[in-house]
Parts: C-alpha cells; sequence; structure tokens
C-alpha cells in the first residue's frame, strides 16, 4: 500500500483537534482565573494553574502508585489477600533471583561505564581539531530508540556455522582472528555483559555531551592558574576539572542510574528474557500482563519503584544545594 | 473597537471549541455503498437493518492476513450498511486486558487461545453466544473444536479460522531423487532420518526464536508426540493439569522429541549444531528445505507463506507436508491444530449480527477465497482452497474419523502455557536436563 496523503488526514485532523483542546483549556483556565473572586487572588490563582497539574500528578502517579501497592499483597486475578506471599516468591524463586541479579549487575556496571567512557571521551576531544565532529560521531546513538538498538546489535552477534558466511559482526572479527564462531547470547553472564554495552553504547554520547559542557564552564583563570603553577595533564584532570565538574557527573550517574533500573526494550528485543538476562522490568511485564498475575507483576513494580526513590531524591538534594550555591 | 483583554480571553476558549466539535463531527462520519435492496445483497438479508452502526474488531490479525479477512467481510459491511472498524495488533495478548480492564473492551475479540477466552468467560466479561450465534456454530463446526469455546456449560466463541501443527514439511524433488517414501509409522520416520543422516543432508532443520514468544515451535512437537503416545484422553489431562507437568509420561515424550532435536546427527540443517536451535528463527528454520539442504521440519500449515514466491507447493511440487505419522497404532493420527474464536464483549444487535455472519460459511467461503486460509467449518467450499497444504489439512479436519486436539500450550495458564513451558523448552535446547525442565515447568504452575 503507497502512501496517500488523502488517507492520512484524519490523523493530521487528530493532530489539530488535540492542540485546539489544548488552547481551549488554556483558554477556560484563564477566563477562570480571570473571573475569580476580587478577595484573595493569589490563592485563587495558585489554585487555578497548579491544581490541573497537583490533578494530574493524583491520577497519573499517586493513585496508580496506591493501587500497585495494594495488588502487590494480592494474588493473580486480584480476587484475595495472599500477604507477603508475592514478596517471598520474589526472593526465594531462583529464577527471580536471577532476575535481581542481573538488574544489579545493570546498575552497577551500566552508569559506571557510560558516565566514565563520556567522561574519558569528552575530556579527550576538549578542544581538540574536529571537536564537534568527534562528538557527533558518539552522539550519533542517542537518536535511536533501545528497540532499533537492540535489533541492530542483535545483528552484531548473529551467528552462523562455522563453514557458512558470518552476518555477525562480532563473529566475521572472531574469525578473522582465526577462531571459531559463537552463540554470544547463550552463555551467562557474558550475555547480559554484551546486553550491557547496547545501553552504555546509547547513553555515553548523552553522558559525553553533559558533561563535555560542563567542563566548557570551568573559569577559565582556574585552568590558567593551575598551569602556571605547573601541573601536568593527569593532574589538572583530578585537581581541577573533576572536582569543577562533580555535581554534572552526579546527575550524569543518576540519570542513567534510572534509565538503566527501568530498562526493558534492549532485554525483550535482543534475548526476549531467555538464556537467565531477563531484569525486572521485562519480568514485571511478563508476570502482570503475560501471564496475567498481577500479584507478583506487582511486587516487582513496588521493590522496582523502591529501588528507584532513593535515587530520586540524592538528585532533588543536589539540585536544591546547586540551586542555594547560585 | 479595541478588544479587551477579557473579550480575547473568552474568543480565544471559544475558537478551538469550535475546532473541536466541527473536527470530531468530520471523523465519525461514514456511509454504506451498496444497495441493500440489489439482488447481490439478498444473501445478507437476514442481518440488514443496522445501518450506520458501528462494530470494533479486535485482534492479532495483521498485515495481509489482515487485509484478507477485511476484504472478506467488505460486502458484508457494504449491504448491511454496518461499519466494521478492525484494528490488529502484535501485543493482542497482552493488551486485550488492559482494554478490557480499562473499560475499552472491543466488540469482538478473535482469541487464539481458548485459555484466554476461557479467562474473560469466567471473569464475566465476554458475552456467552446467543441463541442464534449459537446454532450457526453447532450447525457448522465439530464438537472437537466448540468444546474449546465452552465454559460452566455456555459457550463464548465461535470457530473461525484453523491451522494444523502436525505437519512435517518436505521437498518432494528431493524424496523423488532419493528414493525416499513418506513414512507411515513413526519407526519408517527414524529410518528414513537414520538414512538422511548418512547423506550430506541433514534429516531436520528447527529453528524456536520469535522474540518474547522464543521456545512455541518446541512446544508443538511435545504436543504431538504426547497426543500420538497417549492418546486424547492422557493429553486433554496433561493439558489440565491432571497429571503433573514432570510426570513419567511427559519425560517419555521429551525423551523422543531429544532423539530427533537433541540429536547431533539431526539437526539443525542449514544453520549449525544443536544450540543453533535456540537462536534460529522460526521463520527462517524450514527454508532450507526448499533449497534440499534440510530433509525435514515440523512446522504449521501456516507455515506456507513463508515460502519463497516462485516455491511450488505441491505433491510433487517444491515443498509440501505430510501428517507426523503415528506413534501408537491404537491411538491412531491424531491431529494437533489451533485456530481462532470470536468472542463478543457487546450484545447489541449490530454486534450479534457480525459475530452470526462470521460463523457461516458464507463468510468462511469469502475468506477462503481470498486465499492462505482455511477453517473447521463443515461445508467450507475446498475447492476455493488454492494452498494444496491447505487443502490436505481441510480435508484432515473434515475427516470424521479424525481427532483434533487443541495445542495446549494455548490452553493451559499462561504463565506457564505462554511462559515456562516456551522458555523451560527453550533451557532445554540450550542444554537443560530433561527432569530439571519438567520440575521448573511443574512448579510454576499457578495454584
Amino acid at each position: 500500500m503507497g502512501f496517500d496523503i488523502l488517507l492520512e488526514l484524519p490523523k493530521l485532523l487528530w493532530l489539530v483537534i488535540g492542540i485546539a483542546a489544548f488552547m481551549a483549556v488554556i483558554g477556560v483556565l484563564l477566563v477562570l482565573v480571570d473571573r475569580g473572586p476580587k478577595t484573595r487572588r493569589d490563592h485563587w490563582q495558585a489554585l487555578c494553574f497548579l491544581g490541573p497539574a497537583a490533578l494530574l500528578l493524583l491520577v497519573g502517579l499517586v493513585y496508580p502508585v496506591i493501587r500497585t501497592t495494594f495488588l502487590s499483597f494480592m494474588n493473580g486475578p486480584s480476587t484475595a489477600w495472599v500477604g507477603f506471599d508475592n514478596y517471598v516468591w520474589m526472593f526465594t524463586q531462583p529464577e527471580i533471583l536471577v532476575v535481581l541479579g542481573n538488574t544489579l549487575l545493570w546498575v552497577l556496571l551500566a552508569p559506571l561505564l557510560a558516565t566514565g567512557i563520556g567522561l574519558t571521551y569528552a575530556v579527550l576531544v576538549d578542544r581538540a581539531r574536529y571537536e564537534s565532529f568527534a562528538k557527533s560521531l558518539i552522539f550519533l546513538p542517542m537518536a535511536i530508540s533501545f528497540v532499533g538498538a537492540g535489533i541492530i546489535w542483535k545483528f552484531v552477534y548473529a551467528y552462523r556455522q562455522a563453514e557458512t558466511d558470518q552476518i555477525g559482526l562480532l563473529n566475521q572479527a572472531v574469525v578473522w582472528a582465526g577462531g571459531e564462531p559463537r552463540q554470544w547470547l547463550l552463555e551467562g553472564p557474558l550475555n547480559t555483559l554484551l546486553l550491557i554495552v547496547v545501553l552504555v553504547w546509547i547513553q555515553a554520547g548523552f553522558a559525553m555531551v553533559v558533561q563535555s559542557a560542563a567542563i566548557k564552564a570551568i573559569p577559565a583563570e582556574l585552568v590558567e592558574a593551575a598551569r602556571i603553577d605547573g601541573v601536568n595533564g593527569w593532574q589538572l584532570f583530578w585537581h581541577i576539572t573533576l572536582p569543577s565538574i562533580w555535581p554534572t557527573v552526579m546527575v550524569v550517574l543518576i540519570t542513567i542510574s534510572v534509565q538503566t533500573l527501568k530498562v526493558f526494550d534492549i532485554v525483550r528485543t535482543m534475548t526476549g528474557g531467555n538464556f537467565d538476562t531477563s531484569v525486572m522490568a521485562n519480568e514485571m511485564y511478563n508476570q502482570a500482563f503475560r501471564y496475567n498475575e498481577y500479584g507478583k507483576g506487582s511486587a516487582l513494580a513496588v521493590f522496582l519503584f523502591v529501588l528507584v526513590v532513593p535515587l530520586v531524591a540524592v538528585q532533588i538534594r543536589n539540585n536544591r544545594r546547586s540551586r542555594e550555591t547560585q | 473597537m479595541p478588544m479587551t483583554p477579557r473579550r480575547r480571553v473568552l474568543l480565544a476558549a471559544t475558537i478551538p471549541l469550535v475546532l473541536v466539535s466541527t473536527g470530531c463531527s468530520y471523523l465519525s462520519g461514514g456511509g454504506s455503498a451498496a444497495d441493500p435492496g440489489s439482488a447481490d445483497c439478498k444473501a445478507f438479508s437476514d442481518w440488514q437493518g443496522h445501518d450506520g452502526k458501528t462494530v470494533e474488531i479486535y485482534a492479532s490479525i495483521r498485515d495481509e492476513e489482515g487485509e484478507r479477512m477485511q476484504e472478506a467481510w467488505q460486502k458484508f459491511s457494504d449491504c448491511t450498511g454496518i461499519t466494521i472498524k478492525y484494528e490488529g495488533s502484535a501485543e493482542f495478548e497482552a493488551q486485550i486486558q488492559v482494554r478490557v480492564d480499562g473499560g475499552n473492551a472491543p466488540d469482538i475479540a478473535f482469541f487464539p487461545q481458548p485459555g484466554l477466552l476461557e479467562r474473560f468467560a469466567a471473569a464475566g466479561d465476554a458475552k456467552p453466544l446467543p441463541d442464534t450465534v449459537r446454532k450457526r456454530a453447532e450447525d457448522g463446526y465439530p464438537k472437537d473444536w466448540l468444546s474449546y469455546a465452552t465454559h460452566d456449560g455456555e459457550m463464548y466463541g465461535t470457530p473461525l479460522g484453523a491451522n494444523v501443527k502436525s505437519l512435517v514439511w518436505y521437498s518432494p524433488k528431493l524424496f523423488a531423487e532419493e528414493g525416499y517414501e513418506v513414512p507411515k509409522t513413526w519407526d519408517a520416520l527414524i529410518k528414513l532420518s537414520d538414512s538422511m543422516a548418512d547423506t550430506d543432508v541433514k534429516p531436520w532443520c528447527a529453528g524456536i526464536e520469535s522474540g518474547e514468544a522464543t521456545g512455541w515451535p518446541a512446544t508443538d512437537w511435545v504436543e504431538n508426540v504426547m497426543l500420538r503416545e497417549n492418546g486424547p484422553e492422557v493429553y486433554d489431562q496433561w493439558v489440565a493439569h491432571e497429571i503433573p507437568f514432570d510426570d513419567p509420561k511427559v519425560e517419555k515424550a521429551l525423551d523422543r522429541v531429544d532423539g530427533i532435536w537433541r540429536n547431533p546427527d539431526y539437526v539443525n540443517a542449514g544453520f549449525g549444531d544443536v544450540k543453533s536451535i535456540v537462536t534460529t528463527s522460526s521463520q527462517d528454520a524450514g527454508l532450507p528445505v526448499a533449497e534440499q539442504k534440510c530433509g525435514m521440519h515440523l512446522m504449521g500449515t501456516f507455515y506456507a507463506a513463508n515460502w519463497s514466491e516462485d516455491t511450488e507447493i505441491a505433491e510433487d511440487g517444491d515443498v509440501f507436508a505430510f501428517n507426523l505419522p503415528p506413534i501408537d497404532e491404537s491411538v491412531g493420527t491424531p491431529v494437533l491444530g489451533g485456530g481462532e474464536f470470536t468472542a463478543a464483549f457487546a450484545e447489541r444487535p449490530e454486534v450479534v449480527a457480525v459475530q452470526e455472519y462470521l460463523a457461516t460459511v458464507d463468510y468462511a467461503d469469502r475468506r477462503a477465497q481470498a486465499g492462505s486460509w482455511f477453517s473447521a467449518h463443515q461445508d467450507l467450499d475446498l475447492k476455493a482452497l488454492k494452498n494444496p497444504n491447505d487443502r490436505l489439512a481441510a480435508e484432515l479436519l473434515r475427516d470424521p474419523d479424525t481427532v483434533f486436539r487443541w495445542d495446549g500450550a494455548d490452553i493451559m495458564p499462561a504463565a506457564v502455557g505462554s511462559g515456562t513451558f516456551w522458555k523451560g523448552m527453550t533451557n532445554w535446547l540450550n542444554g537443560d536436563d530433561t527432569g530439571e525442565v519438567l520440575t521448573y515447568v511443574e512448579k510454576s504452575w499457578p495454584e
């Protein structure tokens, strides 16, 4: 079927309707603010402007959290209370323990590697020739969705039997080096590490750009003063660069950690969670939506939420602190 | 006169509202194309009188199959004035639950898994068939089929399409050249495999990679062997968990599959060693058969769509299929298969009309004419089936002596049938011990 602009018109119309509806809501809101009581006007305005956001948060965040927590104490079809059974299941079932272990491996490795590689790259290309070109090379994968990246890397790791032509880059490299092609995604824990590489590949660009911007923001006189004092490149990095951009490094680390905790697409696309590569988000989806085990799925979700909260808390505290210093 | 700020605000608020209301009315418009009184439309007179109504259908059937299906009911739609709004989704199995829970259930859904349908029947979301629809289904389809859509004595679905999953694809050309014969017994099948293993063509090719559904082709093997070795009664007990999943009978069946699938002399033609089964996609796995690089490939009738366009599917062509031979003479040669059931989530008269029409032979014939499709409908015009293998399968289904059993994985609880059973078989092919895998699946069975 070819692309027919006339057939696509309804979609465009939906778009127009969406924008119009948004404008309508804003319009109504403005009228409300305008028509409000004359006394305590500031309260009224605050209510009008904050109310919708609070309402959306309540419906979209607070309510689901509470409901999910309740569901996690119920059985599969949510018809009876089962106490802590789902949590006991989570921490005793060998299969789920593997999932938790994998998630831990992801959270430990992916943010550190991505941030580390991004930082190293940012320092190395800083003020080099063709800096922007070099940067865009590593930034490009950011533009690819996780599913797209998963498919690309699945091909990189693809296997064909020894006598035939390899279609996977990695196995071809192995063959060139005189080795035997291998089934990369079948053996743990190597397969999880190979999946982590994909996330690092995507996120290193983000880490590099943000940290590079921070490096550029270091006052020139600071660097100059250090140079006059006679530091070498290594000392400059450890005593000037890193301390100056530390808050940024933290932000990048935490952002990628949260990303990593909810990683789902890469695993689902590349192995479907088989061969001991599953992670929490993937298992949560499987339990709740494929197996109709809402209790178990919710328990995993709640645990994931508990893991994310401290990271977010640290993030908020950092934000507040940096605002105070400004 | 210059506008006051208040007036401007009012205007800003009204314009979008007008836009929204006109836009919505444009989108909901529509109309029927054919003259309902014409002779052409006579066949549909039973379902007329719902002009301007819309019925929403949601299913997993997409792409070409989805288009052919919509083509098949277009005439019905034109003559009755019922607009059928179809949505096909690869995420059907997961999304249908979300939609029903969210109060956004489709009017009709096509369920490929009786187990999933039963879940909605038990929860009271799916509606029992109205008498008129039930009668059409009972007139058209064998009891074996209807029993899969029955819950507590009420029928909840009518059979739609069908597939047969006990077919072994082979290359008639290769068989003719080498003097092989289509095996009629299990022993002959093994003997044939052995003689192939002595040549440079390996006897079997297989692949179970299928994204998150990885593993399903392996479960078809186990089910086929269970059914042939122990008969339909034991098979039903196994599927219903009346005998445990790690019963010695299941272990014996798995050992028999082991002799083929984990036998390095037998697999994996065109792809590598035993473990390559795990990473070969289910779509590609059979292709070496057409290239005469692989002897046999067990896969459903739907695999016909995977052959390249210049591959001739015929008894004397490039590829054809035979029913997996019997293991135990007293059990005979049962047929394992699947298909879809239509189930309704609404009781509006136009929804009933559509569901009733989908159960008729008129729809089945039209759909068969559109290509690559057959069903278990007893009056289906077999001459309309273009693929010889579809005809072979449809004849098998129609034969009154045929014992038909539904793919067990579609009936078991989803946590097993589309979870641990798939995963267990995947791990098994990746080297796990038979007993270990069976215990793993048994333990995962929800209480």
